[in-house]
């Protein structure tokens, strides 16, 4: 065998170099290729919808009861459920951060299973849970409550696939707490609770905040589990993303217009996300 | 009056330590880094619950393995400042020092003039409104001191009380621990791997090695062990070595306690 198998002569280093530098010349513009095709690819379509519709086509859409009645079906209920996520999620982000017990695996992976869970199937399974011959649904049906093809629907559709946004977030929030200000809190006479109110929380802030937008927006695009869940009725469980659907066929200057109300909203998200999380650094 | 017996399963040894203070005594531990001497100090505090033991300060029982006691870090009044100080990063140096004050739900002006107090003694008065992150070692040194002082607490642990301020005020800033430390009147235990620390802040120094008080005397007592492996490291083999029980301790000295790594 021979002895020296790493030959260094000045040549084959200087080759080595050399090729090196050629690919290295040859793929800064294949990479930017790549990056603006792929930038156009996302924004042309964005660009479009705007260049689809004049301004007045646009104020006047504003005015129609569908665009307007979907607007604010879909803030209230978006705003309800991002709130109900907060209250069930900070919890038990919080327990599953700062606490190991039987079965937190599981508890995870639940949480998590709305956002690979495809929303048809959500919407099927929520239909199935809370249906009027649904396994919880028709004992509420016995004492008159409906839920189904109902506001309530909309707001259960949302929650159930926007809440892993924000509990992930929570929970990630609060591990990147250091546990020394909790030990330090106690050691100052400050109850668990009053640790997690005033110490954790607070710390926490900027990534609860992220969590709960990113829950919002998601919420706000909800479409396939609601409208299985919750029909498509004006007024009442019509959301954006349906009434974009519905007028789509008729009214293509109103599904448009609700469609830049919705690219403002995400642009709006993206920005308070950056600024919140660059904040907390 | 504090007794601890305590033993709690670590990942690389069995703490297992017995030791006292009494009152108005400042008890040093000392030893290398991970010896277990930070961990002796959450034992106390109630931060880690031993596997065994018991903890009595004064009259109060804080944990006992037989009689199933175990008395909550938040009731137990006990100071305890960590290594960083953990002053907390949201608030300002008045907020931090009201926070436990707060949680005992004391009135709020007496909450401002308790605070107040604390603060001019620290000489921190002029920095009652700067958020804690813009402060000086030695600054947030006084803060986490002021912080557990206002509430009164039954001992004070202080885990490497110098180790976050910087060299050059090092020597100084032990002197006026010192002196705080004596003014509070309230017995002490303080944890370093700075031999000079010791000296000067010690009336009686524990030296631990693997979880196990190995010396428990006087500072001359423990410093005569030359044949300690930790011990002779700062003293090396003669006696004539520079380091005497009553090191120098006005600024930088350069002496082997201050060489020794933080």
């Amino acid at each position: 065998m021979d002895s020296t198998p790493f030959r260094q002569s000045p040549e084959v280093t200087r080759r080595e170099g050399g090729l090196a530098r050629v690919s290295r010349a040859g793929l800064t513009p294949l990479v930017a290729a790549l990056v603006a095709l792929f930038l156009l690819f996302v924004t042309l379509p964005v660009a479009s919808l705007f260049l689809r519709i004049s301004p007045e086509a646009f104020l006047r859409s504003l005015a129609e009861p569908v665009v307007l009645d979907a607007l604010s079906l879909s803030l209230v209920t978006a705003a309800v459920s991002t709130a109900i996520v907060v209250i069930f999620g900070t919890p038990l982000a919080l327990v599953n951060a700062r606490h190991d017990y039987r079965g937190r695996a599981i508890v995870d992976t639940l949480t998590d299973l709305p956002i690979v869970l495809p929303p048809a199937v959500a919407g099927i399974a929520l239909l199935m849970a809370f249906g009027r011959r649904g396994v919880v649904g028709q004992y509420l049906d016995h004492f008159g409550i409906s839920i189904a093809f109902t506001t309530v629907a909309v707001i259960l559709a949302q929650v159930f696939v926007a809440s892993p946004f924000y509990i992930r977030q929570a929970r990630a929030s609060f591990e990147a707490v250091d546990r020394l200000y909790e030990d330090a809190a106690r050691t100052l006479g400050a109850s668990p609770a009053t640790v997690a109110l005033r110490v954790t929380i607070p710390l926490a802030w900027g990534g609860l905040v992220s969590g709960a937008i990113l829950s919002f927006a998601r919420a706000l695009g909800e479409f396939g589990a609601t409208i299985m869940f919750a029909g498509n009725f004006q007024g009442r469980t019509q959301t954006m993303p349906l009434a974009i659907y519905t007028t789509m066929q008729g009214d293509l200057d109103a599904a448009i217009s609700l469609a830049i109300i919705l690219v403002a909203i995400s642009f709006g998200v993206i920005a308070s996300v950056k600024i919140m999380t660059r904040r907390r650094l | 009056m504090l007794s601890v017996r305590a033993v709690r399963h670590l990942r690389d040894f069995t703490l297992d330590v017995t030791l006292s203070v009494r009152q108005g005594e400042t008890l040093v531990l000392i030893g290398e880094n991970g010896a277990g001497k930070s961990t002796v100090l959450n034992l106390i505090s109630g931060i880690l619950t031993p596997d065994a033991g018991e903890i009595a300060l004064g009259e109060r029982t804080l944990y006992s393995s037989e009689e199933r006691i175990d008395v909550p870090a938040e009731s137990r009044k006990i100071g305890h400042l960590f290594q960083s100080y953990a002053l907390f990063p949201h608030m300002t140096v008045f907020e931090n020092v009201a926070f436990g004050l707060r949680c005992r739900k004391v009135p709020r002006p007496e909450i401002a003039s308790s605070v107040a107090n604390q603060l001019a003694a620290m000489n921190l008065a002029d920095l009652s409104d700067v958020n804690v992150g813009r402060l000086s070692g030695g600054q947030r040194q006084r803060v986490a001191l002021a912080r557990a002082l206002v509430l009164d607490p039954d001992i004070l642990l202080l885990d490497e009380p110098l180790a976050a301020v910087d060299m050059r005020a090092q020597g100084a800033m032990r002197k006026e621990l010192h002196d705080r430390i004596r003014n509070a009147g309230i017995p002490c235990i303080v944890v370093t791997h700075n031999l000079g620390d010791a000296l000067e802040l010690g009336n009686r120094i524990c030296l631990i090695e693997e979880g196990r008080v190995v010396a428990d005397g006087a500072p001359e007592e423990v410093l005569s062990m030359r044949d300690n492996g930790f011990i002779a490291s700062f003293a090396g083999p003669g006696p004539h070595n520079g380091l005497m029980p009553r090191a120098p301790i006005t600024g930088h000295c350069g002496g082997p306690p201050d060489s020794w790594p933080l």
